[in-house]
């Protein structure tokens, strides 16, 4: 044997295509990338068969799909997994499973016949035949196999069952000649407009192959499709369906619906269900009140696992990276690579791993929403709300994680199948108010509101500004979702055609196999990308040192040393190491940039050494209040609680004597950081999902712009006006 | 001329025609919305939209901007039983 065969499993969504992979996968999967795009590749090695017959093959996931025809990024690749590439010879022998839904047959056939056309050797897998039958439909696979002179294997994947006679099967057709093409009554306006766009194809050997290219390219050519389609073919495509009478589209899918349904009638016996099996469910979930209701409360768990549940995790996670750092200090001899090590490397691998608890999480519960059926009833019951912004349903949970934290987010938009849909989410969802901001804000309320008075009796000014800024951030996410889908990502009317599945049972296997495969993803890919830039910001904060402040403070520490004695030296010893610091991180690039931005920041009510802290605040928000505690010369261990910072913010000056810390600089501030991305990690991870340098640069230059232009109107307007100087 | 939008939760109808925008008009018709086919509206989302149908055995969800794009002749709620859930289509026209 020369190469190793391809076997290719597609299938409708929701058919239980990956339960089928995983079963025959087991712990061999891989999941790597489809180039270019972020779709997911799963294969895996697996023999099939045993004894002298077995043969091992390469078992390939397609994405899930309800025909083939390009109209998502996962379609587009099934598309190309299936039809290969335009290329004359052929990699390798190929077969196709197609895993249909046997209770709702008639779209499992409709791209089983599509696959047909193709011309590959093909086995159609009868999935879910336990709920077919308990649905009192009687299937007959034999005369459903002759008719389609395929191979048809009844199975219930989750169960295991039918899964040798689908590797039999398999191996049977491996080395056989592709089926004969289905029978389809495809009319004379068709045939012509096939014949005349096959043409184009005149490289693609097959005849076959090559009309199957010519009605893949007459359905899915289209104005402004992105679609790398030669210029011929997109020609004689606008040709043929200008010179056709008739309407292609139509006569196109009918035919092959004509042959569905006549294949349905004659091997398909019971009626199958007249209302949605779940229909007294999706009663309740679907209902003005109880269905809110059910939402709000699954939303809320949402919310609260990405929030609270985290939190343990992300501490172990943090405890852990410590730990790692003071026994590398304890272990190592002081100096530049420790300080490289600790501070740049283990700190970033620290960055990295940080965000694990929550992607882990929100995926878990993605898949399970999704397996079980109900996010395509989040969608359904939201889409009103979200279309009022050009957002899809799905866009919701997304949305919801960016108030916990943008990096599980913008991974979620995955659940998107539009490629528009999904670019306007994650460039808009970094501006929801992350749990990360929190921490700046409480920082900045704790220090400039402490002597106000209440609003309304009962709530304190800061607890109201903080509500603001909650508020500002979730109007600043759909507004740009509305103004970014009206401008850089115009299209055609954003649109809902979404199955509402049967509520099923999801397997556990499956959730922790795409959990794993979402965590691994982003380890590789968005992780690499986080460690270098910690280190870079690493260096920046740290060079270049100043050898003659290093000499100063050694002199300081000596005389401490000398003179004092106990409790007292190590205070004094401590103060010193803050002073020391903060005079490093002064003549650092950091500290230089931060001097040098200053005329830039001043109008927003910021000087240099806020400036610095916005510097830092890069690697990830909340080390805007550990710089700010290095700047003002009371250590990085310092929180958002430290009361000491509060008090050095308070009494921090201008040079010509103002306060640095007035309310309304606080305000601006906290504005600035509703809307500025400061975030590497976002970045990495929207540069990662989106598949360009593109769209996170257009993100960063649109929210610091944003983040600039709010913050200085605020503080220019309040300081015109005399608010809360 | 009635459009699927207009139809109430538990009718059923015929499509006739469908006339959206070039891009989800072949989306619906490889979903199986195909003039002839026999479609019901199940109901419709909490705050009036998107709609549920069903066809083929199925259940899709589509907003009333692309369910007003199909044309349907509604059949009297009388004949509620004993339909075939994938219906044959007739002759296009």
């Amino acid at each position: 044997m020369s190469e190793m065969p391809q076997v290719l499993v597609a299938g409708n969504p929701n058919a239980g295509k990956t339960t089928l992979f995983n079963q025959l996968a087991g712990t061999r999967a891989r999941t790597g990338n489809y180039p270019g795009v972020t779709v997911d590749r799963r294969t895996a090695r697996v023999t099939l068969g045993q004894g002298e017959g077995a043969r091992e093959v390469e078992l390939i996931d397609v994405p899930g799909t309800y025909s083939l025809t390009a109209s998502s990024p996962e379609e587009a690749i099934a598309v190309d997994a299936i039809l290969g590439t335009i290329t004359p010879e052929e990699a390798s022998t190929k077969a196709v499973v197609v895993v249909a839904d046997a209770t709702s047959l008639a779209r499992g056939l409709y791209l089983t016949l599509q696959v047909l056309e193709c011309g590959f050797p093909t086995v159609l897998g009868l999935n879910m035949m336990d709920e077919a039958r308990e649905l009192g439909l009687a299937i007959d696979s034999a005369g459903l196999s002759e008719a389609l002179g395929v191979p048809v294997v009844e199975m219930v994947a989750r169960r295991r069952e039918g899964m040798e006679a689908l590797s039999d099967a398999i191996l049977a057709v491996l080395d056989d000649d592709p089926p004969p093409p289905p029978a389809l009554a495809w009319g004379p306006a068709v045939e012509r407009a096939v014949e005349r766009v096959a043409e184009a194809y005149a490289d693609v050997p097959d005849p076959r192959r090559r009309e199957a290219w010519a009605r893949w390219a007459l359905m899915s050519e289209i104005d402004g499709d992105d679609l790398e389609l030669r210029p011929e073919v997109r020609a004689a495509c606008r040709a043929a369906r200008t010179e056709s009478a008739e309407d292609l589209d139509v006569q196109l899918v009918a035919a092959r619906y004509a042959e569905v349904d006549e294949l349905v009638r004659r091997h398909v016996e019971g009626e199958g269900p007249r209302t949605a099996r779940g229909d007294s469910l999706d009663r309740w979930l679907t209902h003005p009140v109880a269905g809110m209701l059910a939402f709000a409360l699954v939303m809320l768990m949402v919310f609260e696992a990405l929030f609270s549940w985290s939190e343990p995790l992300i501490g172990w996670v943090e405890e852990g990276i410590v730990f790692s750092q003071d026994f590398l200090r304890a272990s190592m001899p002081a100096g530049l690579f420790t300080d490289l090590l600790v501070e740049g490397v283990v700190a970033g691998v620290g960055n990295v791993l940080v965000f694990v608890p929550q992607i882990a999480l929100l995926f878990f519960l993605l898949g399970f929403l999704e397996d079980c059926g109900y996010l395509a009833r989040v969608a359904f019951v939201i889409d009103r709300l979200m279309k009022g912004v050009g957002l899809h349903g799905k866009a919701f949970v997304p949305l919801l994680g960016g108030f916990a934290c943008a990096v599980p987010a913008v991974m979620a938009t995955r659940t998107l199948s539009d490629r528009k849909d999904r670019l306007v989410t994650m460039l808009a969802l970094p501006l929801m108010s992350c749990s990360a901001r929190l921490p700046v804000y409480v920082l900045v309320v704790a220090t400039v509101f402490v002597h106000q008075g209440d609003v309304l009796g009962f709530l304190s000014v800061g607890a109201v500004a903080l509500l603001a800024m909650y508020g500002l951030s979730l109007g600043a996410t759909l507004g740009a979702a509305a103004i970014l889908r009206r401008t850089v990502l115009k299209g055609p009317r954003p649109t809902l055609v979404l199955e509402l599945p049967p509520y099923r049972w999801p397997l556990v296997r499956n959730l922790v196999a795409s959990t794993w495969a979402r965590v691994r993803t982003f380890l590789i890919d968005a992780g690499t990308v986080i460690l270098a830039l910690t280190i870079v910001l690493w260096a920046l904060l740290t060079f270049p040192k100043d050898p003659a402040v290093t000499e100063r403070f050694d002199a300081e520490r000596a005389e401490v040393t000398a003179s004092l004695a106990g409790e007292e030296r190590t205070e004094a010893l401590t103060a010193i190491d803050g002073a020391e610091a903060s005079a490093q991180l002064e003549r650092s690039a950091a500290g230089r940039l931060g001097k040098a931005i200053e005329p830039a920041i001043a109008p927003l009510g910021m000087d240099w050494r806020l400036g610095i802290g916005v510097i830092g605040a890069f690697a990830a928000r909340e080390v805007f209040v550990s710089t700010l505690g290095i700047v003002f010369g009371v250590g990085d261990e310092v929180d958002e609680e430290s009361e000491t910072l509060r008090e050095e913010l308070r009494a921090a000056k201008w040079p010509d004597g103002r306060s640095l810390m007035t309310p309304l600089a606080g305000v601006a501030l906290m504005v600035f950081f509703v809307f500025a991305c400061q975030c590497m990690s976002t970045i990495a991870v929207v540069r990662r999902e989106s598949g360009s340098w593109k769209w996170p640069i257009l993100m960063v230059v649109y929210m610091t712009v944003l983040a600039y232009v709010a913050a200085l109107a605020v503080f220019q307007v309040g300081s015109a006006m005399g608010w809360g100087v | 001329m009635t459009v699927l939008g207009d139809l109430d939760p538990g009718q059923r109808a015929r499509v006739q025609h469908v006339r959206c925008e070039p891009r989800v008009r072949r989306r619906l018709l490889e979903m199986g919305l195909l003039p002839g086919t026999e479609i019901e509206v199940i109901r419709r989302a909490p705050m009036g939209d998107p709609i549920e149908v069903r066809l083929r055995g199925y259940s899709l969800s589509l907003r009333h901007a692309e369910a007003a794009g199909v044309e349907v002749s509604p059949r009297s709620e009388s004949v509620r039983a004993g339909r075939p859930s994938t219906a044959s289509p007739l002759p296009a026209e």
